[in-house]
């Protein structure tokens, strides 16, 4: 039996409400929510100050793992091809 | 907040009005009121009108926190929901003569967006945040956090009246942002109560509207706008494009305006507030442009030109105020109508 897609986790009513979600940005960060936590290397937890996050995947945020919003100022571009829903 | 000083013979009577009991003023409250608007709308500056804008911002607040000494039944007297329409309706055309709205039709949610971020990374205004980060001195600092407490003392609610008129999509993505910004249940967090915080440390007092006596018509224009767009539910679409290019033009400037403060010293307390808005933003700024923006878009498409319409309006306010402030300031100027007391 294969496993449910998120997609049927969505629409499965009996699904945990905080079952967690990432949305793919473009051009942009992945926003990660519901029920996670952000583990550092070293095993502790990094701190999450909001029930909904950004997390950067440009490189250039000043306050990584986050985003600050910097990937708009150095042009960072997706590609569409790899990010589409199929 | 208490009724301010009139600034004019609108406002003055206004005030005067609200002061009495709203059941001794029927008729005549609406022919008044209506006479009198009719005479202060013969120009066009309704933007930088100081007597409009203070009466139009009174009007206002009887929805929000209510004016001391204002009976709480004025709020919806029709001689005063009709003077504010009246008022409404140059402000309006004002602010949508003020802008130029982008011709592309955009095909789904994600085009929205990247049209509002193409909108707002091509805002070439003044920067204040810039300016702050490297030049402002302590005065000016509080001048600008004097400015905005305007607004940031109730940070997100004209935004919150739009819950009630989306729907979907749209309508998750708004209260999500929005229980962040009050905090996310935890009240010391709210917004509001973090630039409270920043006040205080900066010697300002931190109760709603104790400055508004002091603040010119452009700053009340700018919350204002935002009344007008979330207490109008045929301006939906306005107050979705507001928010959208508010959170979209925040995490950066938000990061230099708490750069300006520690450069002057300041502890993390003052700057809170700001540094807050870095990491909110950023998300915010996706959901308001993808889920919000472009999802009222999907289930209301014709709602295209006034998403874009908040949107520029926000920006083209924002742009005028912080070249009216940083005139003041380079004539050596307070940007207030009255100077504040020296920090001691």
């Amino acid at each position: 039996m294969s496993a449910a897609s998120p997609l049927d986790e969505q629409n499965d009513r009996h699904a945990p409400l905080s079952s967690p979600e990432i949305v793919v940005c473009p051009n942009g960060p992945l926003l990660v929510r519901g029920d996670f936590t952000i583990a550092a290397a070293n095993g502790g937890k990094i701190p999450r100050r909001r029930r909904t996050v950004a997390l950067c995947r440009c490189g250039a945020s000043g306050i990584k793992p986050y985003c600050d919003g910097t990937h708009k100022l150095i042009g960072f571009r997706t590609k569409p091809d790899t990010e589409n829903a199929v | 907040m208490r009724i301010p000083s009139a600034r004019g013979r609108f406002s003055g009577s206004l005030f005067e009005l609200l002061r009495r009991p709203p059941e001794e003023e029927t008729t005549g409250t609406f022919s008044l009121v209506e006479q009198l608007v009719d005479q202060a709308m013969d120009h066009h500056e309704i933007l930088v009108d100081e007597d409009l804008q203070l009466a139009l911002f009174c009007l206002y607040e009887l929805h929000y926190g209510g004016l001391e000494g204002a009976n709480e039944r004025w709020e919806w007297n029709p001689g005063l929901i009709a003077a504010r329409q009246k008022i409404e309706a140059v402000f309006e055309e004002a602010l949508r003569g003020a802008v130029v709205l982008p011709s592309d039709r955009p095909e789904n949610s994600d085009s929205v967006a990247e049209a509002l971020f193409g909108l707002t990374a091509a805002d070439n205004g003044p920067s204040m945040s810039r300016y702050v980060a490297k030049s402002a001195t302590v005065e000016q600092v509080r001048e600008f956090v004097v400015h905005r407490s305007i607004y940031q003392l109730k940070e997100a609610d004209p935004h919150t009246w739009a819950i009630p008129r989306l729907t979907g999509r749209a309508k998750a993505a708004l209260v999500e942002i929005q229980a962040d910004e009050y905090g996310g249940g935890r009240q010391e967090r709210m917004h509001s109560a973090l630039f409270a915080r920043t006040m205080r440390v900066l010697g300002l007092h931190d109760s709603y509207g104790a400055y508004v006596d002091v603040v010119p018509a452009l700053t009340l224009a700018s919350t204002n706008m935002m009344s007008m767009f979330g207490l109008n539910r045929r301006l939906r679409g306005a107050i979705v494009g507001h928010l959208a290019a508010y959170e979209m033009t925040s995490s950066q400037p938000n990061r230099l305006y708490g750069n300006g403060l520690r450069r002057l010293g300041f502890s993390q307390d003052a700057t809170w507030y700001f540094d807050e808005h870095v990491e909110a933003d950023a998300v915010h700024e996706q959901i308001a442009g993808r889920d919000l923006a472009g999802g009222l878009f999907e289930t209301e498409p014709h709602l295209l030109e006034d998403i874009y319409f908040g949107a520029t309006a926000a920006l083209a306010l924002e742009t005028m105020s912080t070249a009216r402030i940083m005139a003041a300031w380079e004539a050596g100027k307070s940007s207030l109508l009255v100077p504040l007391p020296s920090s001691s």
